[in-house]
C-alpha cells in the first residue's frame, strides 16, 4: 500500500472523484459567466454587480471557488509528485501551493459578500 | 543499404552511452527489425539484445523502434522505417544494462505486487473450479499480456513514479484477477489500489493502447479497475 499525507483527499479515489466533479462545476461556471458576457455587450457596473448581488449567483460562484481549490490541489499535487524528487522541496512546494489556495479561497470569500 | 542508429552502452568500457551507425544489406526485403539486428549483430557480435521465441509470443525483445515501443520480431521494417533510416533504443525508462538490454526488476516489482494468481478461500471442490462461458469471456483481452513492458515503458506515470504506479501491463493483469468469477479476495485486491498512486496515476494518455503488440488496451482495464474502486467505496 503506498501512502500519502499532502494530497487533499487522502485516498486516490477521492482526489480522483474530487477531480472529475469540480471539473465539472468548473466547466459550467466557465459556460455561464461566457454566455452571460455574450449576451450583455453592454455591461456596466450596476449590471455586473447585480448579478453578484443575488444569492443563487453566490452560492454558484462560491461553489466554483470551493471547486476550483480542490482541483488545484489535486492536480498540482500530482505535477509535484512527478517531477519534484528531492522530498524538502517537493513538500515546500506543497505546503506552498496549500497555503496559496487557502488564501485565494479566503479572499475570494471575502470579495463575494464583502461590502 | 539501410541506415541504423543503435543506442551502444557497456558499463564496463564506457563512461556513457552513444549512438553507433550501421549499414545494413537487407537486399530489399521487408524483413523484421529483429533480422537487422542478427545482420547487425554479424557485423559487432559484442552488441547485445534479448531475444528468444522470434515470433511474438516470449515478449523478450521489447525496444524503442523509431521513437516507437514494440517487438521487434513482429515488427516489419515497413511499418517503422521512415526515409530509410531506422533508430533503435532500449525500452524508456528503465536502467540500461548493456546496449538494448533493460533491468525489467522494478516492472516485475510492480506485476508481484498485484499478486497475479487466483486466491479463493472456499474449499476445493472435488475436480475443479468451473467457470460459466460467460465469466470466461470476461478474460478475453485480458490474459493475452506477454509482460513485454511495451506498454509500461511508454507510459510517463510509469516513467515518473515506477516504484509507485502500477503501470498498465500491472494494471491489466490486476483487472484479469479482478474480474475473474474464481478469485474471491476481490475486496483485499482493491484495497491495495485506492491510494493517488497505484491506480489514479494514470492520467489516460493511452500510449499503452498505441503501442501494445498484442492489441489489449491497459486504458480500458484501468477504467474498469476505477469503476470498481468508486462501487466498493461510495
Amino acid at each position: 500500500m503506498v501512502t500519502n499525507v499532502t494530497n487533499l483527499g487522502r485516498s486516490g479515489l477521492s482526489d480522483w472523484l474530487i477531480q472529475r466533479v469540480s471539473a465539472i462545476i468548473l466547466a459550467l461556471y466557465t459556460l455561464f459567466i461566457v454566455l452571460y458576457l455574450l449576451f450583455n455587450p453592454n455591461l456596466d457596473y450596476a449590471t455586473w454587480s447585480g448579478l453578484f448581488a443575488q444569492t443563487w449567483m453566490r452560492i454558484f460562484s462560491l461553489l466554483a471557488f470551493v471547486s476550483l481549490a480542490g482541483h488545484a490541489w489535486v492536480g498540482l499535487w500530482t505535477v509535484t509528485t512527478d517531477y519534484l524528487k528531492p522530498t524538502a522541496i517537493r513538500v515546500t512546494v506543497q505546503l506552498l501551493v496549500i497555503l496559496a489556495i487557502f488564501a485565494f479561497l479566503v479572499w475570494g470569500i471575502q470579495i463575494l459578500w464583502g461590502a | 543499404m539501410l541506415q541504423v542508429s543503435i543506442y551502444r552502452y557497456n558499463p564496463e568500457t564506457d563512461s556513457a552511452p552513444y549512438m553507433q551507425e550501421f549499414q545494413v544489406d537487407t537486399q530489399g526485403r521487408d524483413v523484421m527489425v529483429l533480422d537487422v539486428l542478427h545482420m547487425m549483430k554479424e557485423q559487432d557480435n559484442g552488441l547485445a539484445y534479448r531475444r528468444s521465441c522470434r515470433e511474438g509470443v516470449c515478449g523478450s525483445d521489447g525496444m524503442n523502434m523509431n521513437g516507437k515501443n514494440g517487438l521487434a520480431c513482429i515488427t516489419p521494417l515497413s511499418e517503422v522505417v521512415k526515409g530509410n533510416k531506422l533508430t533503435l533504443r532500449p525500452l524508456p525508462g528503465l536502467p540500461v544494462i548493456r546496449d538494448l538490454v533493460v533491468d525489467m526488476g522494478l516492472f516485475y516489482q510492480q506485476y508481484e505486487r498485484i499478486q497475479p494468481y487466483l486466491q479463493n478461500d472456499e474449499p476445493a471442490p472435488a475436480i475443479e473450479r468451473l467457470q460459466s462461458p460467460e465469466d470466461r469471456d470476461k478474460l478475453d483481452g485480458l490474459y493475452e499480456c506477454i509482460l513485454c513492458a511495451c506498454c509500461s515503458t511508454s507510459c510517463p506515470s510509469f516513467w515518473w513514479n515506477p516504484d509507485k504506479f502500477v503501470g498498465p501491463a500491472g494494471l491489466l493483469q490486476s483487472y484479469r484477477f479482478l474480474v475473474d468469477s474464481r478469485d474471491t479476495a476481490t475486496r483485499e485486491r482493491l484495497s491495495e489500489l485506492e491510494d493517488p498512486f497505484s491506480v489514479f496515476r494514470c492520467r489516460g494518455i493511452m500510449n499503452c493502447v498505441a503501442v501494445c503488440p498484442k492489441g489489449l488496451n491497459p486504458t480500458r482495464a484501468i477504467g474498469k479497475i476505477r469503476e470498481m474502486l468508486l462501487a466498493n467505496g461510495s
